[in-house]
């Protein structure tokens, strides 16, 4: 499996990370290394065998559905970029 | 006493009960390195106002006979955690002038029991690398030095491991997703412990690869590593993963005797070209657990080979999960937008300035591997290796095997700059300490002897699952006989 530099744009354009276009060739390329490392996986008899979802047996808890945390707004927003009248502030999204 | 930032935690513990020695003095003595220390480049964010009231604070609580296990010891914390009101960037731009509104678990825990907090600890980039060279504020040095050049004290936690082999605290936390405390521990001389994973709380710890990473300290003695991490510890409802079971006095399980401990060698350890010094030291440690009657058993771990591989489509996945929540909008770095940018530019350009090139190749590959038509063939994949890699461990504790002996590093510390451009040359300093996070097993680093230059070598335990307790008596045991007391010598 080799990238192009085409993929590499796409995964670059879905990661949400702008990538010059003359940075792509040496993407693809350094991608091209990584895959062709994880490639070996292949090698691996995984018939049968049950994906990881957890590595120590464990349930997860439950707890009573309640609220146990809340009017926060002034913590929540005090690290914002562009905080305006009690909101999180955004180029426009809808014309 | 002179000298007290050179002391350990069990010293300055008992030190400070005595009456010997006030909080404040040891503080102001760490205070005083740090400050000579700039070239080491180990403390990003000094928080000295703190530390002095806390060890006011300290040696009130002494006075009164109030002292928990950490009361009145100055520690570095790494910059990955989260500590209300001081800098908490993990390393990274993205995170710059970002003030933490909430303290995370393990501070809090060990604030309660009384630490002091000295400064945050440079690191690599959201504790992505094996040499620190992947962080915004540059390069940490390793004290450890040979010739001319500056050596790397490995990575992610290479400032924490700069600092306590540089006696510029008493001990540090470090974070460990696939080696991160261990390799770093084994360049710089000093012992380094990763718990089972759900031992220590993630919750305000940065999020690199949440089924990987898992905290741990950073200290000079095994005994230290027992009384940090027993403060460390704690079941929190704030992580689901945090395992609800008793902490155990750690200490009190130091007793040195080992006797009739089966210890495994496991052969897929011994790596083509490895270089003759980690061989022969694995050899003289497994002499010295066999000197201190322990059984030495060889043993298979058959799937040790595809660990590596299987990290790297795991930890890019789970953190380009993880690290899609620094988008310019709620906290960090915002790109300057120009007229007519709208959200996605926003993302692109935030993300593009505030990510560096290990950290977008990383998340990039998690995306490729996450994405539609490769689900299977890589991510579903890695997942059910590791699976497998799970069961190599758990087949040999099933055998009654106790602890398993391995080196923890290929290498000592090399130079900073020296690595290639190949980033897959850089993941296999790892390639001994990653099958532990992947099996979510316990695993220490202990100093055990210098290769021809001088430079520390270090080799590791790795213990059955919560049972960090065995697992620390037995690298106390090597630790003694292994008699590892070399010191960097002074040249920052």
């Amino acid at each position: 499996m080799s990238i192009d530099e085409s993929t590499a744009a796409r995964v670059a354009k879905l990661a949400r990370i702008r990538v010059e276009p003359d940075r792509l060739p040496a993407l693809a390329a350094e991608f091209n290394t990584i895959l062709g490392f994880i490639e070996q996986l292949g090698e691996v008899d995984v018939d049968g065998v049950e994906p990881m979802t957890s590595v120590t047996p464990q349930r997860l808890k439950r707890r009573v559905d309640e609220v146990t945390d809340g009017a926060q707004q002034e913590a929540v927003l005090a690290n914002a970029p562009d905080a305006r009248e009690g909101f999180f502030a955004v180029p426009k999204v809808v014309e | 006493m002179a000298d007290l930032n050179k002391l350990g935690l069990a010293q300055a513990r008992d030190a400070l009960r005595k009456g010997d020695v006030t909080s404040v003095e040891l503080t102001e003595a760490c205070l005083d390195a740090i400050e000579g220390a700039g070239a080491l480049n180990a403390f990003v964010h000094h928080t000295p106002d703190i530390a002095r009231s806390q060890a006011a604070q300290a040696d009130a609580r002494i006075k009164a006979g109030d002292a928990p296990a950490m009361c009145g010891l100055p520690v570095g914390i790494k910059d990955l955690f989260c500590t209300k009101g001081v800098p908490s960037q993990a390393g990274s731009r993205i995170l710059e002038g970002f003030l933490p509104e909430y303290e995370s678990t393990i501070t809090r825990n060990l604030f309660d029991a009384g630490a002091v907090m000295l400064g945050k600890l440079n690191m690599d980039e959201f504790a992505m690398g094996s040499s620190n060279e992947t962080s915004v504020y540059g390069n940490a040095v390793n004290p450890w030095k040979v010739d001319e050049r500056q050596l790397t004290p490995g990575g992610s936690s290479g400032g924490s491991a700069s600092a306590v082999a540089a006696d510029l605290c008493l001990a540090a936390t470090g974070t460990d997703t696939g080696g991160s405390i261990r390799q770093p521990a084994a360049f710089t001389g000093i012992t380094g412990i990763k718990p089972t994973y759900g031992r220590c709380s993630r919750w305000g710890v940065v999020a690199f690869a949440s089924s990987l990473d898992q905290a741990g300290p950073m200290t000079k003695s095994v005994r230290d590593a027992a009384i940090m991490l027993e403060a460390m510890c704690s079941h929190d409802p704030r992580d689901s993963t945090s395992a609800d079971l008793p902490v155990p006095n750690f200490e009190a399980m130091l007793s040195g005797d080992i006797r009739g401990k089966k210890i495994g060698i496991p052969k897929e350890y011994r790596m083509d070209g490895m270089p003759d010094e980690i061989e022969a030291l694995w050899a003289s440690g497994t002499e010295m657990l066999r000197d201190a009657g322990a059984q030495i058993v060889d043993i298979s771990l058959p799937h040790t080979k595809y660990a590596l591989p299987a990290y790297y489509v795991i930890a890019p996945a789970e953190a380009s999960s993880n690290l899609a929540r620094y988008d310019g909008v709620r906290y960090g770095h915002r790109a300057r937008l120009e007229q007519g940018d709208g959200i996605t530019e926003m993302y692109e350009k935030t993300r593009a300035e505030g990510f560096g090139a290990e950290v977008q190749r990383r998340v990039m590959i998690g995306t490729y591997v996450l994405s539609a038509g490769f689900y299977d063939a890589y991510y579903n994949r890695a997942r059910k290796v590791r699976t497998l890699i799970k069961k190599d461990f758990e087949d040999v504790f099933a055998q009654g095997i106790d602890a398993i002996l391995t080196p923890a590093t290929p290498s000592a510390a090399f130079g900073l700059g020296e690595a290639s451009d190949d980033p897959v040359e850089m993941y296999l300093n790892d390639v001994f300490t990653v099958t532990v996070n992947m099996a979510g097993l316990p695993g220490i680093a202990v100093p055990a002897g210098q290769d021809k230059q001088g430079l520390p070598l270090g080799l590791q335990l790795i213990g059955r699952p919560w049972d960090e307790g065995d697992l620390l008596n037995t690298a106390y045991a090597l630790e003694a006989r292994a008699g590892f007391v070399a010191k960097p010598a002074k040249w920052w």
